[in-house]
């Protein structure tokens, strides 16, 4: 079968079976059971948590104030995705949602448009060379974001489609030049710090690309490598513009319901609270679930949209996959980086240089390249950075019922905070939540006296509240090892896994992270095209 | 998982591990009886052992196997204990076989795959107990027997070090037995295994070996090897017990049909070049695969082989005219298109046949099954004759005994 609307296999089956089950109800989740509902197919989705969404799961952390999740914005939703589901998820009409870059010594930088098309706070200078950059990076991030919309080529059974894929990032090199093509392959495993150094002076647009390349992932702005965070942001767009982000209208707390629907639509059944404890697989290949609570579903696919470690390590039998499989789930690397910091502030904060509308932009804390780096060394060595940087948003501004009248929400993302810490999160959560307060009032000055309630999630915390495991942002690390063809491991890198019919779906498999939909909705298609690996 | 003792500290475990290059070659817990017997002095490494090829005379000691009986140490054979409440199922998930048709006090010979069904090593497994087995092997895999551990509730150690084994192997290895006092060994039937007491302590003797013929391996701890050497040695006197070393008892195994390892196939760990690698089915062990039971390593890739034949190899028993052994002789299909190589081959005094164990490329041997030749070089005084001589493929084992199965068996 490869096409969409195969006939539904069986319309009269037990209450108990399904055509597909899906686990967790992360947006993936959702995508992968919308688009295979379409098909006809009789699917249920099972979350652990008492909500659908993952993490864009939103909670009251204090009295009256709202979190809408663990992710405070849209950067790299698919268009396709979004078409082909029906995702009413659209940034309110206007102006661009801007980056303002403080250092607390200048006047904020702030790139206004998709990634900096002009820039205020800098010299014309400067900015023209980060415009140079900007167009380069973009250029280069749209030959790559070719790979991103399929499954990875599988080794040894490359198809025609691999080959027209590989071929048109090939024309869409040479189409720019020979020079074009050398300079890809020269720069796609630099470092972010050195091609930064190429074009920029100023520390602040340093500093952002800097922070931007490594968001999530275990690398400094120096480690070899990490231009590929930032061609990987890159490679998202809004409005068709590459490097756009923004809140959709009603705010993160829209997400979970866009995909929702979208799975509703299409005949999925979500079933909340119904936490997966064991993937049923004889003599490989999969039949369905028993659920914590000891019940059993079957199905003759089953799509994991939770993490590949969760998955082998936790709900499938050991005995089931092979000896060099396992080590090599094991040896994923997906230990976090990132906190998340949600305060309740009695009224709106008031950053330094600030316009009141650029507060409902995108606010990055950075000085420089350096900042980043020295803010990384001591992660490397399972300690938190004494100096983060972060990324903040005020999420109550674009969502009202988010805090009480007057009052408003921050959010922010802290880096680096790493999942194993030496001292451990619970004496270390404290001091750390010290110094990112001290940082936000040095930046807002008299901010400390309006917070009403100030939750820090660790990597730890974030674990354990979204059945994350290591708290990552990617559900395992986005580095030049655990890409395409390798993530999360060779042989479970198509979607299809060594055990027919269980199938990955989540930030874990290919292409990686946030909030975009690809992972799950391009299971969802190999499953469609006959799903073999 | 608790894979070696624990040494003090660290210094003194770097001390220790350095002192390994004193001794390059260790000496087995028999070596002083070895030694005092040896005549030709003709020694070779056996995973790092040091172990004869020949006592005294290689031929002499091939007709002790097979007319009186002969001793063997199989010391340097590498020996895991698997012990624990998952132990079971963790060998069914590592070996071909199903473990859970093994009764205590049985041996079965086994393979282990890697993931993609290429044969890792073949062994016999032993059940000691419920929970207890030893695998005794060819090559060392301990990362890949502790790392197949995952998610499994089982201790796994290397007990080469601190077990002795022999090889009690003939017509008259039973007679030695009874005469030595192990008294109810003529109840073991063909892959029994039963405990007997040694020395205040016990020797495990299992009805088992790679001669094709009647015959025994002994186990016991390092300390009472020595005693238990003799306590054979001495009853073996009236009963024409030889020591014998590596190379008759390779030719007992041709005869037998028996594979070595990294001799008639390379291991998935050992080979370096991508198309030397095999699946079971490619090296003859296609009947220790159980598709029946539950998952084991490389099932799929072994599955999927047969179901799109793409099967490379295969391993056949070659009958050869004349009387020249064809060891590494390329063999041909119609005298001139290669067909594959001789692996292991010897003159069967016993079978009274040239006889050899070949790799042939598919479809050679499965299709294409006759006219085929082998070419040897024999080197006559710095020359080297060539012959082509007709090779017919025949079933394995060349030789086959009575004596190997009957119960109970023979006491002369
Ligand atoms: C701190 C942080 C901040 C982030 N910020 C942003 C951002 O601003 N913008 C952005 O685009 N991305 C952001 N991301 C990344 C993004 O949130 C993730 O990549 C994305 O949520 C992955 O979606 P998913 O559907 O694959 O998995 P998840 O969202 O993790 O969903 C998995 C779901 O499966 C459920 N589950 C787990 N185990 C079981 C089980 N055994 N049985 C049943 N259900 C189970 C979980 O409860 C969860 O609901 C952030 C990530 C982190 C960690």
């Amino acid at each position: 079968m490869t096409s969409s609307d195969a006939p539904l296999k069986s319309s009269k089956t037990p209450a108990n079976a399904y055509d597909a089950i899906v686990i967790g109800a992360g947006h993936n989740g959702l995508a992968a059971a919308a688009k295979l509902g379409r098909s006809g197919r009789k699917v249920l989705v099972l979350e652990a948590a008492n909500a659908p969404g993952g993490a864009t799961r939103g909670r009251e952390f204090a009295p009256g104030f709202r979190s809408a999740g663990l992710a405070h914005l849209v950067n790299r939703l698919d268009p396709e995705v979004a078409r082909d589901l029906g995702l009413t998820l659209t940034a309110k009409p206007g102006h661009a949602m801007p980056t303002a870059v403080l250092d607390g010594m200048n006047e904020p930088a702030v790139l206004r448009g998709a990634y900096g098309e002009t820039i205020d706070g800098v010299t014309p200078e400067e900015a023209a060379a980060f415009s140079r950059l900007r167009d380069k990076l973009t250029f280069q991030a749209g030959i790559l974001k070719r790979f991103l919309r399929r499954p990875p080529p599988q080794l040894g059974a490359i198809g025609i489609g691999d080959v027209s894929t590989l071929m048109a990032a090939g024309i869409g090199l040479i189409r720019k030049g020979r020079a074009e093509g050398r300079d890809f392959l020269r720069m796609l495993l630099m470092n972010v710090a050195d091609v930064a150094d190429e074009y920029l002076d100023d520390g602040r647009l340093n500093g952002l690309l800097s922070f931007d390349a490594t968001l999530g992932i275990h690398l400094g702005p120096r480690s070899p490598t990490s231009l590929l965070g930032l061609y990987y942001r890159l490679t998202g767009e809004v409005d068709g513009r590459a490097g756009g982000q923004f809140i959709p209208e009603g705010g993160m707390a829209a997400v979970a319901p866009a995909f929702l629907k979208a799975a509703k639509g299409a005949g999925v059944t979500v079933r909340c609270g119904a936490r997966v404890g064991r993937i049923l697989a004889d003599r490989g290949s999969t039949r369905g679930v028993v659920l914590t609570d000891g019940s059993e579903l079957t199905a003759p696919v089953v799509v994991s949209a939770i993490h590949p470690q969760a998955t082998f390590l936790h709900l499938v039998d050991p005995a089931e996959t092979g000896t060099a499989f396992l080590r090599a789930i094991r040896h994923v690397r997906s230990a976090g980086n990132v906190a998340k910091l949600d305060l309740a502030l009695s009224r709106m904060p008031n950053f330094t240089g600030l316009t009141g509308r650029d507060h409902a932009g995108r606010i990055v804390i950075v000085r420089s390249m350096t900042h980043v780096e020295e803010a990384f060394n001591p992660a490397k060595y399972g300690e938190f950075s004494q100096d983060p940087v972060m990324e903040i948003v005020l999420p109550s501004l674009a969502d009202a019922t988010l805090a009480p009248d007057g009052a408003c929400t921050l959010s922010a993302l802290v880096q680096y905070a790493p999942y194993k810490l030496q001292q451990g999160w619970e004496a270390g959560k404290p001091a750390f939540l010290k110094i990112v307060l001290d940082i936000l009032e040095h930046h807002a000055p008299g901010l400390g006296r309006t917070i009403v309630a100030a939750d820090l999630s660790t990597p730890i915390d974030i674990e354990a509240e979204y059945n994350l495991p290591g708290g990552h942002w990617h559900h395992g690390e986005l580095q030049a090892d655990q890409l395409l063809i390798n993530r999360p491991t060779g042989a479970a890198s198509g979607y299809a896994t060594p055990i027919e019919g269980l199938y990955l779906a989540s930030a874990g498999a290919h292409p990686g992270g946030g909030i975009s939909g690809l992972a799950g909705w391009n299971a969802a298609r190999h499953i469609l095209a006959g799903g073999t690996r | 998982m608790n894979a070696l003792t624990k040494p003090l500290n660290a210094t003194e475990a770097r001390r220790t591990a350095r002192n390994h290059i004193l001794t390059p070659r260790l000496e087995t817990p028999f070596h002083p009886r070895l030694v005092a017997l040896d005549e030709v002095n003709d020694w070779y490494n056996w995973a790092g052992y040091k172990a004869p090829h020949s006592i005294f005379d290689e031929e002499l000691e091939y007709f002790a196997i097979r007319s009186t009986a002969a001793l063997f140490d199989i010391s340097p054979m590498v020996k895991y204990r698997i012990t624990g409440y998952d132990a079971e199922r963790y060998l069914n998930r590592l070996t071909l076989r199903d473990v859970r048709k093994l009764g205590v006090n049985r041996v079965h010979y086994t393979a282990w795959c890697d993931d993609h069904g290429h044969v890792l090593d073949d062994g016999t497994l032993f059940r000691l107990g419920e929970k207890d087995f030893r695998l005794c092997c060819q090559e060392r895999h301990l990362p890949w027997l502790l790392d197949s551990a995952f998610g499994f509730e089982v201790e796994i150690f290397e007990e080469t070090d601190e077990i002795a084994g022999l090889a009690l192997q003939g017509p008259t290895s039973h007679a030695v037995l009874a005469e030595a006092g192990f008294a109810g060994t003529e109840r073991l039937k063909p892959f029994d295994i039963a405990s007997f007491a040694h020395e205040g302590g016990a020797v495990t003797i299992s009805r088992t070996g790679f001669t094709g013929d009647l015959g025994y391996e002994l186990f016991v701890s390092r300390a009472a090897a020595v005693s238990l050497w003799d306590r054979l040695w001495n009853a073996g006197a009236e009963h024409g017990i030889r020591a014998i070393g590596y190379s008759a008892l390779n030719r007992t195994r041709i005869e037998a049909g028996f594979i070595v390892a990294n001799a008639d196939f390379v291991t998935a760990e050992a080979a370096l070049r991508a198309d030397r690698v095999r699946l079971p089915d490619e090296i003859g062990l296609d009947w220790l695969v159980d598709p029946d039971k539950p998952n084991f390593n490389g099932r799929r890739a072994i599955l999927d082989a047969r179901r799109n034949q793409t099967l490379k190899h295969i391993l056949v028993g070659l009958e050869i005219e004349g009387n020249i052994s064809a060891e590494h002789a390329i063999v041909y299909h119609r005298g001139k298109r290669e067909a594959g190589l001789v692996t292991a081959a010897t003159w069967s005094p016993t079978a009274k046949r040239n006889i050899a164990i070949a790799s042939l490329t598919r479809p050679y041997g499965t299709k294409f099954v006759d006219d085929l030749w082998v070419e040897i070089y024999a080197m006559r005084e710095l020359s080297y004759q060539k012959m082509m001589k007709r090779a017919k493929i025949v079933p394995r084992p060349f030789v086959k005994l009575a004596r190997r199965t009957v119960t109970p068996p023979g006491l002369r």
